[in-house]
């Protein structure tokens, strides 16, 4: 029994899945307590299409897949800003249309140009059979998220609070933006791996929107995030092993079940919460 | 009572990307300890030349200067708190009171923003001078709209500013919490600091403000509330928008005498005769009731 529990730990591929996993899953929620607060949640789905031209050059030009995605990732960052500044489109057209681009593009080219870039590969993510040089990569890149956010994490609550507070007192508020939009791309190219761009924005999203329903301080919202986040990735990747089915798709659900019993069962945001507060309401109004 | 803070504004024009000019050669100063009132119609540039105080803007001409330097030098010193309108805010967000006053020491605390003893002290204090103190650790949204105005307050306070903008800290806010705030902001100004009020309750203002800006996108009249605040200058500023009751057209009798009581909640007024009884602005269809009441009060 034990010892079946354990088979996967007996393959380095598995191991190997599994901590990625984690690390990666780690990263994307501390950053989805920024994206459900900041209402990017579409922008994080954008952004994890529109790094997928930037992997196809990168891959016929044999640089770092990791470098190629980023740039891509800023340029449609930069095109979405500059549309919606210069015309009257609301922000969800103008992301529709920038990211649906960048993905066309992106599959055009891959298509075009069969390399040792697989398409499923980018859509539905392949953490089972990464690429030694694209570890050192995700390791990287994690790494440095995770650094700046735990540097940065007070600021970035203050300009996702009150902008204008953050200006007055004179903190950097164009930093500050770009910062947050940087590590969008970078652990959307991460995540690309372990889930695919389909899956990217729940890792970028389930993780933070469970927690708020759980608290209401932003630094528990984060203990919590990161820790479903990782657990999820953890118990998602190794579970994979029996359900032999997709990585992604066996993290993204164990996120969704916990999502929605914090939906139901939260303390004080939960749906039993809530009509208990109205029962309570409605006999008192009666008495 | 420390160094007194000094505000210059000289022929600033600010003008938005779609060509709108919001404000054109606006020039004004204020020097501390004042309580100021900035009073103009929606679209006056009020919020224009909240920003440009601030430091958010960069204007097309003129310039504004904090203490004879430029805004940039008065961020980095904390000089400038902004007390934001309630529809600003989003109050579900996952933040306690003590969270939000705190924000206002960022400016004083290190490369981490770790709280040090001196920052916890300063916060404990703000949060005791608005009475707030107790609601700590309460989510923002959990407040009535007073609370949460001198939440902000306290945040600002905190931040040792001496330069407190406030955008119509009077919406939405119970009578006894707009008398907590005026005493509030009455301390300040003895303390030296500039307070500058932005509102279009034009009650309030000769009640708590010694000096007005009057603005439509340039100054139209500044300076001390009672050579500012006439009907002259109001009607330039707001032309017919203001509401008004006139009781030489009303149905206000001599019997009234001084007994008559206005009752406003910044809409029309209404007004209320001798022994309550209710007028209208207008004479015009009620012919019959003055003239009843004429004759029980025996009027000529």
């Amino acid at each position: 029994m034990i010892d079946a529990l354990l088979t996967p730990f007996h393959y380095d591929y598995m191991v190997r899945a599994i901590v990625l996993s984690g690390l990666i899953g780690g990263v994307c929620a501390f950053l989805s307590c920024f994206v459900t607060l900041k209402g990017w949640s579409l922008m994080g789905d954008a952004l994890s299409h529109a790094v997928v031209p930037g992997v196809a050059l990168a891959a016929l030009a044999g640089l770092p897949f990791a470098a190629g995605a980023f740039v891509a990732g800023i340029l449609a960052a930069a095109g979405m800003g500059f549309i919606r500044m210069r015309t009257r489109l609301r922000e969800d057209a103008v992301i529709g249309i920038v990211f649906t681009t960048f993905f066309a593009a992106g599959v055009y080219l891959i298509s075009v140009y069969p390399s040792n870039v697989d398409l499923r590969t980018i859509v539905f993510g392949n953490i089972l059979g990464i690429a030694d040089a694209d570890i050192v990569q995700v390791v990287i890149i994690s790494a440095v998220s995770l650094a700046l956010l735990l540097l940065r994490w007070r600021d970035l609550v203050l300009y996702c609070f009150d902008a204008n507070q953050a200006r007055a007192l004179g903190l950097n508020v164009r930093f500050l933006h770009g910062l947050l939009l940087a590590l969008l791309s970078a652990v959307a190219v991460a995540a690309l791996q372990t889930v695919g761009a389909c899956l990217v924005v729940a890792m970028l999203v389930t993780p933070g929107a469970t927690a708020y329903l759980l608290t209401d301080r932003f630094g528990r919202m984060i203990g919590l995030a990161v820790g479903m986040g990782t657990g999820t990735s953890l118990a998602g990747a190794y579970a994979s092993y029996y359900f032999n089915g997709s990585t992604g798709g066996c993290i993204v659900t164990l996120q969704t079940i916990l999502f929605v019993l914090a939906l139901i069962f939260a303390p004080k945001h939960g749906l039993r919460a809530a009509r208990a507060r109205q029962r309570a309401a409605a006999a008192g109004g009666g008495a | 009572m420390s160094a007194p803070v000094r505000i210059d504004v000289r022929d600033l024009t600010v003008t938005y990307p779609n060509g709108l000019v919001a404000l054109r050669d606006t020039t004004f100063a204020l020097e501390g300890g004042t309580i100021c009132a900035l009073v103009g119609i929606n679209g006056s540039g009020k919020s224009t030349l909240f920003k440009a105080v601030m430091g958010f803007l960069a204007p097309a001409r003129g310039t504004v200067a904090i203490n004879g330097a430029p805004v940039a030098a008065a961020q980095k010193q904390n000089l400038v708190a902004y007390v934001p309108q309630a529809e600003e805010v989003d109050w579900s967000f996952p933040v306690g009171v003590h969270d939000v006053v705190m924000m206002g020491r960022y400016g004083y605390m290190n490369f981490l923003r770790r709280p040090a003893v001196e920052d916890r002290r300063v916060v404990e204090e703000s949060l005791r001078r608005v009475g707030m103190w107790d609601y700590r650790e309460r989510q923002i949204g959990e407040l009535s709209g007073g609370q949460r105005k001198r939440v902000f307050l306290a945040r600002a306070l905190a931040q040792r500013a001496r330069i407190v903008l406030l955008d119509e800290p009077f919406t939405g806010v119970d009578v006894q919490t707009e008398t907590a705030i005026t005493e509030l902001l009455r301390e300040l100004r003895a303390a030296g600091d500039i307070v500058l009020v932005s509102t279009h309750n034009l009650g309030s203002v000769p009640e708590f403000c010694d000096q007005v800006v009057l603005i439509n996108r340039t100054v139209l009249a500044c300076g001390p509330t009672e050579e500012v605040f006439t009907e002259e200058n109001l009607v330039r500023a707001f032309g017919g928008v203001l509401r008004q009751f006139r009781f030489d057209q009303s149905t206000v009798q001599p019997h009234d005498g001084r007994t008559v009581t206005v009752l406003t909640d910044d809409e029309r007024p209404l007004v209320f005769g001798k022994g309550g009884h209710l007028e209208y602005a207008e004479r015009k269809r009620h012919e019959k009731l003055v003239a009843e009441r004429a004759e029980r009060e025996d009027d000529k």
